[in-house]
């Protein structure tokens, strides 16, 4: 039997995610240390957790309601009102998903219908572009740049709108680069979305890790609402990547055709995670903000690191992420990042992992302590002085 | 510099004092030579107290007892407790002092190389200060956490070492 030749074309097309093959490659090494990780270094808050064996120990085992539980959505409604000023009905605009991840699985799936084109910034988190082809969709890569400090040029993206252009895909903070888009400069944006009919679906998941300016929601702005599928979850603010709980909310008519797919697909998230995320709402935002400022911290000593070296570094505003130019050493980024494995043991991840824009930068985590960044930017410097 | 940034240098300190005021400046976005001062400051007003270090003793194979003692007291006209409290803890082997709410009034920690020790200074110099009503002395079987760090059993890091 040739096992092979039953894989649907469509997956066999899909290329295989540039971060696995990296993992790969680390795996094999040792004494290394990575500042590859996508996920914070913070274990989830205590009382979290506790609250979590507390609901097992009451026995809430079973499913829940197809949109998660009735509480969380609430909870969910009344913290994006006073985080981003914006209003969700909990029972027709709210859905809680396995994560921000499938949002973006059944919101392309709820939508798209065969060779509609989603808009995608380039680069960014390396799931959009593979969601989009397996529900039928083109992905068009919108790259975003270093002058502008990786937001999304309105013009860039203006002239890559088709007639067959439907979703514009939104990400910011940005993961990889930390880009963050402020209400000012998401207005022409906005207006790009009005005058061409998009629909827009934006991840926040790093919303709450903006640092300086206050984290915005795209839904938020005048008219964006009704055309916005916002998505996020629990997973970088509340440190609690494992637990898989994140949420949709939108429209209805949206939300209602996601309710659809989530119900035969995934039937509801896991009840103990929704039960943690519970307690991250009501009780885990004096903890947040503490691991926000910590992150704050971390990020001007390593992006002042890469400087001093000599390494081109915007400022990230967003997220944990830092993504200096590796330009000036000749090299591309994935023989960099090989290179600086081999040499310095260690484990960064290439640009060109998130898309071709990515070309000539690498992504560097900072959810480490600041002595293991020391670490890093010592042996980073070594390296560089070797080349 | 604003109040919370005065306050994140303290909490960066007290986390680790190993950083350097180029390292705090770097983490805050400040001058070296703000922190400096800063610190200098804070030193000479007695807030920075003392740069420490959390040590496990017993498991760097120290011989060592610790005791907590509930130390009742007659309070003194017009000095209450402090002249009491001062009389218990320049002695160096006692190592916090606290006035307490509730049963009894002073909470004292005792070190010693043994509990005979302790017990002999509890009985000789704490029991036998003017004032001193009566003792309860709790000695100190295990340690499992302390100035907010839990001696075994360290959360490691349990991330893949790449991830998206």
């Amino acid at each position: 039997m040739n096992t092979a030749s039953f894989i649907s074309p469509v997956i066999q097309a899909l290329p295989p995610s540039g971060i696995r093959k990296f993992f790969d490659l680390v795996a094999e090494s040792k004494d290394i240390i990575s500042l590859g990780v996508g996920e914070p270094d913070f274990v989830t808050p205590w009382h979290i957790r506790e609250a979590s064996m507390y609901s097992l120990e009451k026995g809430y085992t079973m499913y829940t309601s197809n949109y998660g539980l009735l509480e969380l959505r609430e909870e969910i409604s009344k913290y994006l009102a006073r985080t981003f000023g914006v209003t969700y009905d909990m029972r027709t605009e709210l859905l809680v998903t396995v994560g921000a991840s499938e949002g973006v699985d059944i919101a392309m799936r709820a939508l798209l219908c065969p060779g509609d084109e989603v808009l995608i910034p380039d680069p960014s988190y390396v799931s959009y572009m593979p969601c989009v082809v397996m529900a039928g969709g083109k992905a068009v890569m919108v790259p975003t740049r270093v002058e502008d400090e990786f937001k999304l040029n309105p013009e860039i993206l203006e002239s890559m709108i088709t007639p067959r252009s439907k979703i514009l895909m939104l990400s910011f903070p940005n993961n990889p680069t930390g880009a963050t888009m402020t209400a000012e400069e998401l207005k022409p944006i906005a207006e790009i979305a009005e005058k061409h009919n998009l629909v827009v679906v934006s991840d926040e998941i790093y919303a709450e890790l903006s640092y300086g300016e206050k984290p915005v929601s795209f839904a938020a702005l005048p008219g964006m609402k009704e055309r916005t599928v916002l998505l996020s979850g629990f997973s970088k603010a509340f440190a609690m990547t494992g637990w898989r709980v994140g949420y949709i909310a939108a429209n209805p008519d949206f939300l209602a055709a996601m309710v659809k797919i989530h119900q035969f697909t995934i039937l509801c998230a896991p009840v103990t995670g929704q039960m943690a995320a519970l307690e991250a709402l009501r009780n885990g935002e004096t903890e947040m903000r503490r691991m926000v400022s910590t992150y704050d911290q971390r990020r001007r000593f390593i992006v002042s690191g890469f400087r001093e070296m000599g390494l081109d570094c915007f400022e990230p505003r967003g997220a944990f992420y830092a993504f200096p130019s590796i330009k000036s050493t000749g090299l591309n980024s994935e023989e960099f990042c090989e290179r600086l494995l081999q040499d310095a043991k260690l484990a960064v991840v290439p640009g060109t992992a998130f898309g071709p824009s990515g070309e000539g930068h690498i992504r560097c985590s900072y959810a480490y302590s600041i002595d293991q960044l020391k670490e890093a930017l010592k042996r980073m410097k070594q390296f560089l002085a070797t080349l | 510099m604003t109040e919370p940034t005065r306050r994140s240098i303290l909490a960066i300190l007290a986390e680790n004092n190993r950083l350097t005021p180029e390292d705090i400046a770097t983490m805050l976005g400040l001058s070296t030579e703000e922190v400096v001062n800063f610190i200098h400051d804070m030193e000479e007003q007695r807030i920075i107290l003392k740069y420490n270090t959390l040590i496990n003793w017993e498991k760097a194979g120290e011989e060592m007892v610790e005791a907590l003692i509930d130390v009742r007291v007659q309070p003194q006209r017009e000095v209450g407790f402090d002249t009491v409290a001062e009389r218990i803890y320049r002695f160096p082997e006692v190592q916090n002092v606290y006035l307490m709410s509730g049963g009894y009034d002073l909470s004292v920690l005792i070190q010693g190389k043994s509990m005979k020790d302790v017990a002999f200074f509890v009985a000789e110099k704490l029991a036998t200060i003017d004032y001193v009503q009566s003792t309860a002395t709790h000695f100190v079987l295990k340690k499992y956490k302390q100035d907010a760090v839990i001696f075994e059993d360290q959360e490691e890091d349990r991330r893949l070492v790449v991830s998206p």
